[in-house]
C-alpha cells in the first residue's frame, strides 16, 4: 500500500526525529510511503486565530498538494482536522473547492486511526520497557472521535505498562494561540494536567500531537521535572 | 467597579490569584460533574434523547414566528396578559407600570438570568423598590452584592467559609453554623417576604406552544411560592424558550436536570397555565408573560450563531469547560459566562465590546460533548474570531492587532511556497540562537514572552524532517546503484 505522510510543520521543524519514526513504523507495516517536500503548514494555526484568509490560501495550496494522493496520514489529530472537518468549514461558499474539500477529507487518516482502523494493524513488533501515561488530545478526541486506537497500539507495544491518568480527556491548556493571548490561564491548566501525569508515576506520557506535548514539556522542563514527553510513533518505532 | 466584558483579561487573572475561589470551583465543578456522570449512565438512550431534543429546538427555532404567536393567543385564551419586549428598556417599563398600577411595593424573585440581563433589580431598586431574591444562591448573592457566577449556580464562586461570614454580617448567624442551619435561616426571612409580597417575578424554563403553559423547574420550592402567593406573578422569557407540545417537554425533562445538577428528577416542575381560575384555591390573579428579544433575533438570522438559541441554560458546558474552572464566571464580565456565554455575549452586546470572549477558549470541544442539545459552540467560537480578525477599522488604534496581523501575514507567506519556507526556516534558526541555553529556551521576546513566562519552548530541531528525508532517499538510490 501506498501513503503519503504529511508530516505537519511542527514534526518538521522541532520533532525530525517524531517523523523518522513515523517512516519506520509505516514501513515496518508494510507501507511505501511518499513525502512531498512541497508540504508545509496545513494553515490551522491562522484559521484558529480568525484569520480565515489566510487559512484559506493556505488550505488551497494543501489541496493542490494532496489531490492526486491515495491516501494522506497525517501524525496530528489538529491538523488531520483541519483537513477532515474545518477545510470544508472554509469552503463552504465555494461550490467547486468545497467539493474538492470533501474529496480530500475522505482520504486523509491520523496515524494511529490509519494504523488500526485502515490497516488493522494493532501491532508493530515494537519492544518498550515502562510505566507511560497517555494523554487524549482534543481534536483527536473529539472532532476525529478517535480515543480507543491509541491504547490499542500501544497497549499492544511489549513491556509496556500503560496507566491512566486521572480525566486524561481533559484539555492541556495548550489551544493554539490560546497559550499566548491568555497565557496564564493556559499555565493554570496546564499545572492540573502536570499534577495528574505526575500522579500516575508514569516516566513517559504519550500523545499523537505534538502540539499538545509541546506545550505539556515546556511545563515539565521549566518545572524541572524528567517526565519525557513522547509521540505515539516514538514508542511504536522503538526496539 | 463591575466587571466587564472588555476586562476579561484583568478579570482572569484576579480569579487565578484568589485560592479562595480556585478551591471553591473545582470542588463544586467536580461535584456537579461526577453527579451528572452518574445520572447520565443510566439513560441507556441518551443520544437518542440528545438527537431528539436537538431536532425540537432546530424546528422549533426554524419556525419561531408561528411558535410564538401560538403561545400568545394560547395565554391570552388561559386568561393571561402578554406583552412582546423587543429591549430590555421595554420589559423594564412595562414591569414598572405594574408596579405603579400596583402600588406595589415588595417584589419576590426566582432566578432568572434573563432578569439579570435587563438589569431588573437594579432598575426596580431604583424605584424604591424592595427585591428579594427567593433562590438560595441567588440569595446569597443578592446579600453580598454580587451577579451570579453560574447559570444554574450563581454562589459556586463562594466557599462555604465566605458564605458563614457573609450570614454572620447581614443576618447574625453564628459564624460556624452548619450549612443546613444557614440555608434554614434564610428560608425563614424569605418565608415572610412571600406572603408580604405584591409581585413575584420568574424566568421559564420552557413555554409550551400548544398550551400556553410555562413551566419552571426548581429544586427549592421557592418558585413554587413565587408564582403562587403574590397577588401578580411575572413571567419574563426569552424567544427562544418556546417548545411546541407537553410531549416535547418529557424529553426535556429528561435532560435538563441531569445536565444542570446531576439529579434524574427535579424536585420540583411547576406548569403554569394562566392565573387562578374561579375555584382554585391558589396561584395569582394576574399573569403577565414578556417574551423578550433584546438581541435574539440578531442570532436568529446569523445562521453561523443559531444553534445557540437552542440552548437550555443547564450550565454543563460551564462545569465541564477548563478555562471557566479556573477564571469562574465573574471574569467573563457578562451576564451569560463560559462556553455559551462567550458565543452569544457578542450578538447581544456587540460583537467588538466582547472581543476576548471568543477567544477566552482552548477550542477543546468538551462543551459540545456534554451539552444536551449538542450545541457546536468551538465552531461557532471560531467564526466570532473570524468576524474579529478583519475588522481593522475597529482595531485602527490597537497595536496589538497589527501585530498579529503582521505576524500572520508574514507567516502566511512564508508558507505559502517551498523555497520561502526553506529560507525562513533557516533564519529561525538563526534567530533562535541568542535564547538557546543549554538546549532550553526559557526567554523569548513579546508576544512570545508570554509562552515563556511560565513555560520552556522547544528549541527548532538542527535540522527539519525534510533534510532526513532528502539524505535518506539520496542514500537508498545509491544503494540500489551500487547493487
Ligand atoms: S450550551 Fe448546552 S451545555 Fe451549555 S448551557 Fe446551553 S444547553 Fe447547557
Amino acid at each position: 500500500m501506498k501513503a503519503h505522510l504529511f508530516v505537519t510543520c511542527l514534526v518538521d521543524q522541532f520533532f525530525p526525529e517524531v517523523g523518522i519514526d513515523l517512516v519506520k513504523c509505516l514501513r515496518l507495516a508494510g507501507v511505501e510511503v511518499h513525502f512531498l517536500t512541497g508540504q508545509t503548514c496545513c494553515g490551522q494555526p491562522a484559521f484558529n486565530n480568525g484569520f480565515w484568509r489566510e487559512a484559506r490560501s493556505l488550505a488551497k495550496r494543501f489541496i493542490y498538494l494532496f489531490e492526486k494522493a491515495d491516501l494522506i496520514v497525517i501524525p496530528s489529530g489538529s491538523c488531520a482536522s483541519m483537513v477532515k472537518v474545518f477545510y470544508p468549514v472554509l469552503f463552504k461558499d465555494d461550490p467547486i473547492l468545497l467539493a474538492r474539500a470533501q474529496a480530500l477529507s475522505q482520504k486523509v487518516y491520523e496515524f494511529s486511526e490509519f494504523l488500526v482502523k485502515l490497516l488493522g494493524i494493532e501491532t508493530v513488533a515494537s519492544k518498550y520497557t515502562g510505566k507511560i501515561t497517555y494523554h487524549d488530545s482534543c481534536h483527536l478526541l473529539r472532532e476525529l472521535k478517535i480515543y480507543e486506537e491509541p491504547r490499542k497500539l500501544l497497549k499492544a507495544v511489549k513491556g509496556v505498562e500503560l496507566v491512566e491518568m486521572e480525566n486524561s480527556e481533559a484539555c492541556c491548556g495548550f489551544g493554539g494561540i490560546f497559550s499566548i493571548k491568555n497565557s496564564d490561564i493556559s499555565a493554570a491548566i496546564l499545572q492540573e494536567k502536570i499534577d495528574r501525569i505526575r500522579a500516575t508515576d508514569a516516566k513517559v506520557v504519550v500523545a499523537n500531537d505534538v502540539g499538545c506535548l509541546m506545550h505539556i514539556a515546556g511545563g515539565l522542563s521549566r518545572q524541572n521535572l524528567t517526565i519525557k514527553t513522547r509521540h505515539i510513533a516514538q514508542i511504536l518505532a522503538a526496539d | 467597579m463591575k466587571n466587564k466584558p472588555d476586562n476579561f483579561h484583568f478579570q482572569a487573572k484576579t480569579a487565578l490569584n484568589n485560592p479562595s475561589l480556585q478551591q471553591a470551583l473545582s470542588k463544586a465543578t467536580t461535584h456537579i460533574l461526577n453527579k451528572r456522570a452518574r445520572a447520565i449512565q443510566e439513560l441507556t438512550d441518551l443520544e437518542t434523547l440528545r438527537d431528539r431534543a436537538r431536532r425540537i429546538k432546530e424546528q422549533t427555532i426554524a419556525q419561531l414566528n408561528h411558535y410564538l404567536l401560538q403561545l400568545e393567543s394560547e395565554v391570552r385564551k388561559a386568561g393571561g396578559k402578554v406583552y412582546w419586549a423587543r429591549e430590555a428598556r421595554d420589559a423594564q417599563r412595562y414591569i414598572a407600570k405594574l408596579v405603579k398600577q400596583k402600588k406595589a411595593q415588595l417584589v419576590v424573585k426566582g432566578k432568572s438570568m434573563v432578569s439579570e440581563e435587563i438589569g431588573l433589580n437594579e432598575y426596580l431598586e431604583k424605584l424604591g423598590l424592595e427585591v428579594v431574591e427567593t433562590d438560595l444562591g441567588e440569595y446569597i448573592v443578592q446579600l453580598a452584592g454580587e451577579r451570579p457566577s453560574h447559570i444554574i449556580a450563581p454562589a459556586i464562586h463562594k466557599s462555604r467559609e465566605e458564605v458563614a461570614l457573609l450570614f454572620q454580617k447581614k443576618l447574625g448567624t453564628n459564624p460556624e453554623a452548619e450549612i443546613s442551619k444557614l440555608t434554614q435561616v434564610a428560608r425563614e426571612r424569605l418565608r415572610e417576604k412571600f406572603f408580604q409580597a405584591d409581585i413575584g417575578i420568574t424566568g421559564a424554563n420552557f413555554a409550551i406552544a400548544e398550551t400556553g403553559t410555562i413551566v419552571l423547574v426548581e429544586n427549592e420550592g421557592n418558585i413554587r411560592f413565587t408564582t403562587s402567593l403574590p397577588p401578580v406573578h411575572i413571567v419574563l422569557m426569552g424567544i427562544e424558550k418556546v417548545i411546541p407540545t407537553l410531549a416535547d417537554l418529557v424529553v426535556f425533562l429528561k435532560l435538563l436536570p441531569r445536565s444542570a445538577t446531576g439529579q434524574k428528577l427535579p424536585s420540583y416542575v411547576s406548569l403554569i397555565t394562566g392565573p387562578r381560575r374561579d375555584g382554585e384555591k391558589d396561584g395569582p390573579e394576574e399573569l403577565h408573560l414578556i417574551i423578550l428579544d433584546n438581541g435574539r433575533s440578531r442570532i436568529l438570522s446569523e445562521p453561523a450563531l443559531r444553534e445557540s438559541l437552542y440552548c437550555l441554560r443547564c450550565g454543563a458546558c460551564l462545569n465541564i469547560c477548563p478555562v471557566y474552572q479556573k477564571v469562574g464566571g465573574h471574569a467573563y464580565g457578562s451576564v451569560y459566562a463560559g462556553p455559551i456565554g462567550s458565543v452569544i455575549t457578542p450578538p447581544l452586546v456587540g460583537l467588538y465590546r466582547a472581543r476576548a470572549l471568543p477567544y477566552a477558549s482552548t477550542l477543546c470541544g468538551a462543551c459540545r460533548d456534554i451539552c444536551p442539545v449538542k450545541i457546536n459552540i468551538p465552531h461557532m467560537l471560531l467564526q466570532l474570531r473570524q468576524g474579529l480578525s478583519y475588522r481593522w477599522n475597529r482595531n485602527l488604534i490597537n497595536p496589538g492587532y497589527w501585530l498579529e496581523k503582521l505576524l500572520t501575514i508574514t507567516w502566511s507567506m512564508g508558507m505559502k511556497d517551498e523555497g520561502r519556507y526553506r529560507f525562513g526556516s533557516k533564519v529561525a534558526r538563526l534567530l533562535q540562537r541568542p535564547f538557546l541555553k543549554k538546549q532550553k529556551i526559557s526567554h523569548l521576546p513579546y508576544p512570545f514572552s508570554r509562552w515563556t513566562k511560565s513555560r520552556d519552548f522547544t528549541p527548532l530541531a538542527a535540522k527539519p524532517f525534510r533534510i532526513w528525508w532528502e539524505d535518506n532517499q539520496r542514500s537508498s538510490k545509491d544503494h540500489e546503484r551500487a547493487d
